[in-house]
């Protein structure tokens, strides 16, 4: 049975997803925090208010940034006693990125990821690892070819389009 | 707020928690050693972010450890406020960068090493270390693919390459036995179900390596003797001074805040 105070919780957890929600990854600015998939509760109780985040990778100097903005939104919203948790189980996955968020992305010029499905273990024991067909996102070839896994940022990959000689960040499937 | 959902001593999951994350935040730090040096721009920015995810998985630990004793330390005051004794990582990861082939043969040696532990670490009976484990095993999966792949390439390039990985192999196998060789922490935690059973690793690692390094035509050094005692403080002189760099502006401005 619902009853008033989980229902009024229920509105004030939606609207505070809406107030989070304009939080953006200061990485990716396209992108915000909800849409990214880390935040993964609201817990309100009067003036406090706990929100659990789910870390995307254990370096990324963007969380911290991301926690002050959840910190001083929230704050700004009334609540005196602003908390993040965060939460490791399950992990993050870019597959928890929307078919929405991944067409923002595309649209930035950034490759979204890949399904994470189907990657498998053995690959990385046999070494015989099929590289996935990255297309670019300006031009849409699949003509492209990975220069780094490793980008301007922990997500990212170097990639470079050999149709429209365009290099591009693709978001690493994770 | 630390759940420990087995009967372990905390001392246990503390000392185990400092061997995870000092041996990341050790290692992390040799890597970012090459930001600026690296032999291509690529490399440069891929051995900075390894070194990042290495010293976030490091925080992370570190952290745990600091909640596990529960004497009010933090991950920064572990990282540089201990001394070289109380430091638990693998002599392996403290050696000096070497040239690009020694950081790589290293990396890639301790990655199949990481890669394994943290694979079965995600099963853990302690709910929060399988957290951060979790997360650190599929980020080892991109680091792995990074070291295999330029051992590969090393290896099986030129004379020079050739030479140099095969040297830098040489020098690191005798550190590789330390990341087997457990201790009672190793065995009470693996009795409660908190740690993997380090011989089923080593059996994977060898399986593992030995089949790059023969695709890199690389080949395993005959060297039996293996160095012991970085998990009991026994380090090598290289380790001090990396500490006193690591260590420096923490303890030249204690309790400042970045």
């Amino acid at each position: 049975m619902v009853t008033d105070s989980s229902r009024k919780t229920a509105a004030a957890r939606e609207s505070l997803l809406d107030l989070l929600s304009s939080i953006k990854d200061p990485e990716l600015p396209v992108v915000n925090i909800v849409e990214l998939g880390i935040v993964r509760d609201i817990v309100v109780d009067g003036a406090s208010v706990q929100v659990d985040v789910t870390p995307t990778y254990s370096g990324c100097p963007a969380m911290q940034v991301i926690e002050q903005d959840i910190v001083q939104a929230l704050e700004a919203d009334g609540f005196t006693n602003v908390k993040v948790r965060y939460v490791f189980s399950p992990p993050w996955t870019t597959d928890w990125l929307s078919e929405r968020t991944k067409t923002k992305l595309r649209e930035f010029g950034i490759a979204p990821p890949m399904s994470v499905e189907g990657a498998g273990a053995n690959d990385l024991v046999t070494l015989r690892r099929m590289r996935k067909t990255i297309p670019c996102p300006y031009c849409g070839s699949a003509n492209t070819e990975e220069k780094s896994e490793f980008g301007s940022t922990a997500c990212k990959a170097i990639h470079y389009c050999n149709s429209c000689h365009q290099p591009f960040d693709y978001f690493k499937d994770f | 707020m630390t759940e420990t959902t087995s009967s372990a001593g905390n001392d246990d999951v503390f000392e185990y928690l400092l061997r995870l994350g000092d041996d990341r935040l050790v290692l992390g730090h040799r890597l970012s050693e090459w930001c600026g040096h690296g032999p291509i721009l690529e490399e440069d920015i891929a051995l900075a972010n390894i070194s990042l995810d290495l010293i976030g998985q490091a925080t992370l630990y570190l952290g745990l450890a600091g909640e596990t004793e529960g004497k009010g330390r933090d991950a920064d005051s572990l990282a540089y406020f201990r001394e070289g004794v109380e430091f638990r990582n693998l002599q392996l990861v403290e050696l000096p960068k070497g040239d690009f082939a020694f950081t790589i043969a290293r990396q890639f040696l301790f990655d199949v090493f990481s890669l394994h532990h943290l694979e079965q670490l995600q099963r853990s009976a302690n709910k929060e270390l399988a957290g951060i484990a979790s997360k650190g095993y599929k980020e080892v999966r991109y680091h792995i693919r990074h070291s295999s792949e330029w051992l590969q390439r090393l290896g099986d390039g030129t004379t020079e390459s050739h030479n140099r990985a095969q040297k830098a192999l040489d020098e690191l196998w005798r550190f590789t036995g330390e990341m087997f060789a457990g201790d009672d922490v190793d065995k009470q935690l693996g009795a409660a179900g908190v740690a993997p059973d380090l011989d089923e690793i080593q059996t994977k690692w060898r399986a593992m390596v030995s089949d790059v390094i023969q695709r890199a035509t690389l080949s395993i050094p005959s060297d039996t003797f293996m160095m012991a005692g970085g998990r009991s403080g026994r380090h090598t002189e290289h380790l001090g001074h990396m500490l006193s760099e690591m260590q420096i502006v923490a303890r030249s401005h204690p309790g400042a805040a970045w």
